[in-house]
């Protein structure tokens, strides 16, 4: 298997790279690439994705904007972000392959304008055909098993179910299924992306076990985006910690942290 | 006023007509280069004429609302078309988070109820529950303001000179380069983003001030020009390419007018168009001082909003040596400002 999670140095591996950021940062709707790249540099994130489609050039190479993406020297993760059918998505991943020279794609496959919530129908053809091309494929997904598990069967080693519709900010929509998700993929690296609107989010996703998190807009639109791209990494790894630190069984009744069985003389002095 | 210098100006966008006019004033003997107007628009041509320095705080550097500012006087010294009628920014009320964000970001922004909306503008009445109003803004048909500099320039003593895109430029005791993306070989740091725009002519609508429609997707802006005519716009994309408005972006800023009227389902459209705007990496305006040599750049959105300021601290510097510390940039370029230059990909 391409993919593991190594536990012990606590790395990221996602097809075979190690990585020890969980946060992937989205390039769009910042205020100026100045102050994307200070986002990426105070978060210390090692992974961010680009738009060809809308955002960006288009896969037409020699623009300056791809200059300022490669020399924040970080991995570039392209995605097929407002792709709306297979055949959009695969010449998308094309281009950036052949821009990036990468195998990795972010594969977007978008159902309606209004929710922008995946077409899981579309993505899982597009995933197999992209696969079957050598593309190296993480598919935004939903939070739905038998989506996940057609996912996998195409050949993606790397799932990325929303916490809720992107730019919502709304946070784990529905945290019982991501729940469950990660308890029926013990071993594919889970990454939630869209929805998370604030660090505390983050923070609860990856209590769950989840393997990272991707962020844009929460970023990006910040009064401070450097700031903020920090106060995340911070939250990503304090919930990775307590993840693995081993989180406590919630219980029903109070549970004094002093115990006071056998404490005879309990009030004594009161008298 | 000192010493006259001879000075040419490259380029009669709307950064090299500012200039032009300010140094004629400072008494210096100024000749304009530019390319042919058919040929080449500037990208100014595309802009909406908005003199916006409070709204434009939402995503620019504090810097520009201050060149702003002090442009707004500058413009209205110069120019008699400048209307100083304010901008109201509105958002639908399924948006209203768009809304408490801009004016977290903003200053000087007041909150409009439906009656003073409809105060500031009858025909938006009924239409939107919330607003900002920001009293000490200003607009001005750009095409129009460009045609009166030039023409003040050349009553100021200025010529004109046609020239290819490539010439040598002869000696003057200082060249100050505005040519926008012209200079993109020189300024190895500055990029294009492409705008797109529409103007449309509505007899039926009457707004008397820029209009900002919030939306999380696609934030524009409506602002009138006079005779019925209105420019929307404008898109913001990270392409260097000039070429036909896509259809999408002709949806969204068509869209957009409709969103914030349906009276204008029925404007006539005259124009739609492009233009890529120059930009350094912070999206801020820079003076590069190379020798004799300056160039005026990296305007990016702002254009009309800087360009008399700008002017105005290069004759200054001119004059005296005095360089603006936020402005003056001594090199012309970094090549890698931030990152290690490892080109990394998976």
């Amino acid at each position: 298997m391409l993919t593991t999670t190594d536990t012990n140095s606590d790395t990221l591996t996602l097809y075979g790279k190690p990585f020890s950021s969980r946060l992937l940062l989205g390039t769009a709707r910042y205020p100026s690439p100045k102050i994307l790249s200070q986002a990426v540099t105070t978060s210390e994130a090692e992974i961010i994705t680009v738009s060809l489609r809308r955002e960006s050039a288009r896969g037409q190479d020699g623009q300056r904007f791809w200059d300022l993406i490669n020399e924040l020297g970080v991995t570039v993760l392209p995605n097929t972000a407002g792709c709306r059918t297979v055949r959009e998505a695969v010449t998308t991943a094309n281009m950036a392959r052949e821009l990036f020279s990468t195998p990795w794609i972010k594969l977007e496959v978008i159902a309606n304008d209004d929710t922008l919530q995946p077409d899981i129908f579309h993505l899982v053809e597009a995933a197999r055909i992209l696969v079957e091309d050598g593309f190296q494929v993480f598919p935004y997904t939903t939070d739905d098993l038998s989506v996940a598990e057609r996912l996998l069967e195409a050949g993606c080693d790397v799932l990325m179910p929303w916490g809720a519709p992107i730019g919502t900010g709304r946070g784990l929509a529905n945290p019982y299924a991501l729940r469950t998700m990660r308890n029926y993929f013990p071993d594919t690296p889970l990454i939630v992306d869209a929805g998370v609107g604030k660090p505390s989010h983050a923070t609860q996703a990856m209590e769950l076990g989840y393997d990272g998190i991707m962020l844009n807009t929460a970023v990006a639109l910040a009064e401070d985006p450097a700031r903020m791209a920090k106060a995340f990494a911070m939250s990503i790894d304090a919930g990775r910690l307590a993840w693995k630190a081993g989180i406590m069984e919630e219980r029903d009744m109070a549970v004094p942290s002093t115990p006071v069985a056998g404490t005879p003389f309990f009030d004594l002095d009161a008298g | 006023m000192t010493d006259a210098r001879s000075i040419i100006v490259l380029g009669a966008g709307i950064t090299g007509l500012w200039q032009a006019v300010t140094l004629c004033d400072h008494g210096h003997d100024v000749m304009v280069h530019e390319l042919d107007q058919d040929a080449a628009r500037p990208a100014s041509w595309y802009a909406g004429g908005m003199l916006a320095p409070f709204c434009e705080g939402e995503a620019a550097e504090a810097i520009v609302s201050e060149l702003g500012q002090h442009s707004i006087k500058l413009w209205r010294t110069v120019y008699p078309g400048v209307t100083v009628a304010g901008s109201l920014v509105v958002a639908n009320s399924r948006d209203r988070a768009e809304l408490q964000r801009f004016a977290r970001l903003t200053e000087t922004g007041q909150p409009q109820s439906p009656e003073q909306i409809a105060e500031l503008e009858p025909d938006l009445d009924g239409r939107f529950r919330q607003g900002l109003f920001f009293q000490a803004e200003a607009h001005l048909q750009p095409r129009a303001a460009m045609m009166f500099l030039r023409q003040r320039a050349i009553e100021l003593g200025a010529t004109f000179h046609p020239v290819a895109a490539n010439a040598n430029t002869p000696d003057a005791d200082w060249i100050i380069d505005c040519r926008g993306l012209g200079a993109r070989a020189d300024l190895v740091d500055l990029r294009g983003v492409r705008g797109e725009m529409a103007i449309i002519r509505s007899a039926e609508i009457n707004l008397t001030r820029p209009i900002r429609l919030l939306h999380p997707r696609f934030p524009l802006y409506v602002v009138p020009w006079g005779n019925n005519r209105y420019m929307v716009g404008a898109t913001v994309v990270e392409r260097e390419d000039a070429g036909p408005v896509t259809v999408r972006s002709g949806l969204e800023l068509l869209g957009h007018a409709y969103a914030l009227h349906p009276g204008f389902a029925e404007a006539e459209i005259e124009d739609m168009a492009a233009g890529v705007r120059p930009a350094f990496a912070d999206n801020t305006p820079k003076i590069v001082v190379d020798g004799r040599r300056l160039y005026i750049n990296g305007m990016y959105r702002h254009g009309f909003l800087t360009a008399p300021a700008l002017a105005d601290i290069t004759a200054n510097y001119l004059e005296t040596g005095a360089m603006h510390p936020e402005v003056f940039r001594a090199d012309r370029g970094e090549r890698n400002p931030t990152g290690n230059g490892r080109t990394d990909t998976a």
